[in-house]
């Protein structure tokens, strides 16, 4: 019996048809494509995205040079040093990202103990040459600067789950 | 009309621009929907797979096939060194040249044929099947392995679909008993449309149409994982281009095909008459109406179906198709023999 079910399934093309419906219908199916630039998808507050050097909210940079995140970089794409400041306390006088090097795993930032650096929300950063990704302190500070708030509400909101 | 331009210059220069007047009249809105098939094929294929198309290039991206024109007309026609010229640069323009001729004898409304010619049928499937040789002479002329593979492929694939779809035209043959297209209509006019009678023939001839213009799933010859892109991997700008064309324009020319052997042509449906008396735009809105429905046919399988195996398409060729029209060929012959229906 089954062979003739068959049979008439193939010659009266109905898997074909079935198939071609289903295409039918998607075709009234609203559009998933998102228009970027004019429109940009959800991005978690996990987001692995550009660094950035954060300060408190006093001024003073955050990072004590304590070298974690050189160490722990699986790319080795950060180098760090550092002297004693004026004042005595541990700071960095060179912090760079090699931005072509780096693989944005975030155990930076994982192993950073005092929020120092981070990787953001920005991932729009391509440039036209690749000195321009050679990142020095200047530039991730600037970019701390740039993006404090949103930097800041992503750690709250992700606070809890840690 | 024609009477005007004879009488303005003279018999023999006023049917000569008479003539060159319907024939542009012919294939310049051929070429337009050509370029506007390609924007109709990504936003259909685009709309099937939850994605927008084209949508950039002015209003919703309407003047793209004009910029991707440019863009191939501008490029460099790149010549490989081993490559025989001539041949080389003939094929795309043969291909090219056949999908625009076979037009001539299409008819597009009632006396709405360039050359009402008493062998239309004949004529079709002569230029239909010497499509083959542009492809032949582009596979090898190109000297690339690839595009030779490509090409052979091509040839037998559209050779073994030409058998049945050769059978079907000669069942329509037997129904009308005459092998103008005028005819075909005209006979559709009298009795039913051809598909209410012939519906598996219909779609045979349909999927013969879809692996004779090498469409998806029969676009083995440019099966891009093992081929690159078959017959003309070699190709670029305005050579490329002309294939294109000709490809797209087979496409229209098949729907064209259907919608004459098996639509009814420029009939209206259910005899609607024309609205004031507009008879030829009227016939021109459904044969144009009709094509479009078959042209929608070839974008919506390419979105549904993966692409056959060789051996898949060689089987369904030879052990299905063949036997099948034959089969069918020789029950109309034989219902209309029967019924004393057979035109002598």
């Amino acid at each position: 019996m089954s062979f003739f079910d068959r049979t008439a399934r193939d010659w009266l093309l109905l898997e074909v048809f079935s198939g071609m419906a289903l295409t039918f219908r998607y075709m009234f199916k609203p559009r998933v494509t998102i228009n970027y630039p004019y429109e940009k998808g959800p991005l978690s507050p996990r987001f692995r995205g550009e660094h950035a050097l954060r300060r408190y909210p006093n001024g003073e940079e955050r990072c004590i040079a304590c070298k974690l995140c050189e160490a722990i970089c699986p790319a080795q794409a950060i180098t760090i040093e550092a002297e004693p400041r004026d004042d005595g306390s541990r700071r960095t006088t060179r912090y760079d990202i090699d931005m072509t090097k780096c693989i944005y795993c975030g155990f930076c930032q994982e192993a950073c103990p005092v929020d120092a650096i981070v990787e953001g929300p920005n991932f729009e950063f391509a440039t036209e040459t690749r000195a321009e990704l050679m990142y020095d302190k200047d530039k991730l500070l600037a970019n701390g600067d740039r993006w404090e708030v949103e930097l800041a509400a992503r750690i709250e909101a992700d606070a809890p789950y840690r | 009309m024609a009477e005007f331009f004879t009488n303005l210059l003279g018999q023999d220069l006023g049917t000569l621009v008479w003539i060159v007047l319907r024939i542009l009249a012919i294939v310049l809105p051929l070429l337009l929907s050509v370029a506007y098939l390609t924007y109709a094929e990504r936003k259909v294929l685009g709309a099937m797979q939850l994605r927008k198309g084209p949508n950039v290039v002015g209003p919703f991206g309407l003047t793209q096939p004009l910029a991707d024109g440019l863009k191939l007309f501008f490029k460099e026609t790149i010549i490989p060194t081993d490559a025989n010229k001539f041949v080389f640069l003939m094929a795309p323009a043969l291909t090219f040249i056949l999908a625009l001729v076979a037009w001539a004898v299409i008819p597009f409304f009632e006396n709405g044929a360039l050359a009402n010619v008493n062998v239309g049928i004949l004529y079709l499937f002569a230029i239909s099947s010497l499509g083959v040789y542009g492809i032949i002479m582009a596979g090898w002329a190109s000297n690339s392995k690839y595009a030779f593979l490509g090409s052979l492929r091509s040839a037998a694939q559209m050779v073994s679909y030409e058998v049945s779809i050769g059978f079907v035209l000669v069942a329509i043959l037997l129904c009308v008993g005459s092998l103008n297209l005028t005819d075909v209509v005209h006979a559709q006019e009298k009795g039913v449309w051809f598909i209410i009678p012939h519906l598996p023939l219909f779609i045979i001839f349909y999927v013969s149409g879809l692996a004779e213009t090498n469409r998806s799933p029969f676009d083995l010859p440019e099966g891009e994982s093992e081929l690159v892109a078959g017959y003309m991997v070699e190709y670029s700008a305005m050579t490329f281009a002309l294939f294109f064309l000709g490809e797209y324009a087979n496409m229209i020319l098949m729907s064209g095909m259907i919608t004459t052997l098996f639509l009814g042509g420029w009939l209206a449906p259910f005899h609607i008459p024309a609205p004031f008396g507009l008879t030829a735009l009227w016939g021109l809105f459904w044969f144009l109406l009709k094509v479009a429905a078959m042209l929608f046919g070839f974008l919506w399988v390419r979105a549904t179906f993966p692409r056959y195996r060789y051996d898949q398409l060689m089987r369904l060729g030879w052990k299905v198709f063949l036997p099948f029209s034959l089969f069918w060929l020789v029950l109309t012959a034989g219902v209309l023999e029967y019924t004393g229906l057979m035109v002598r």
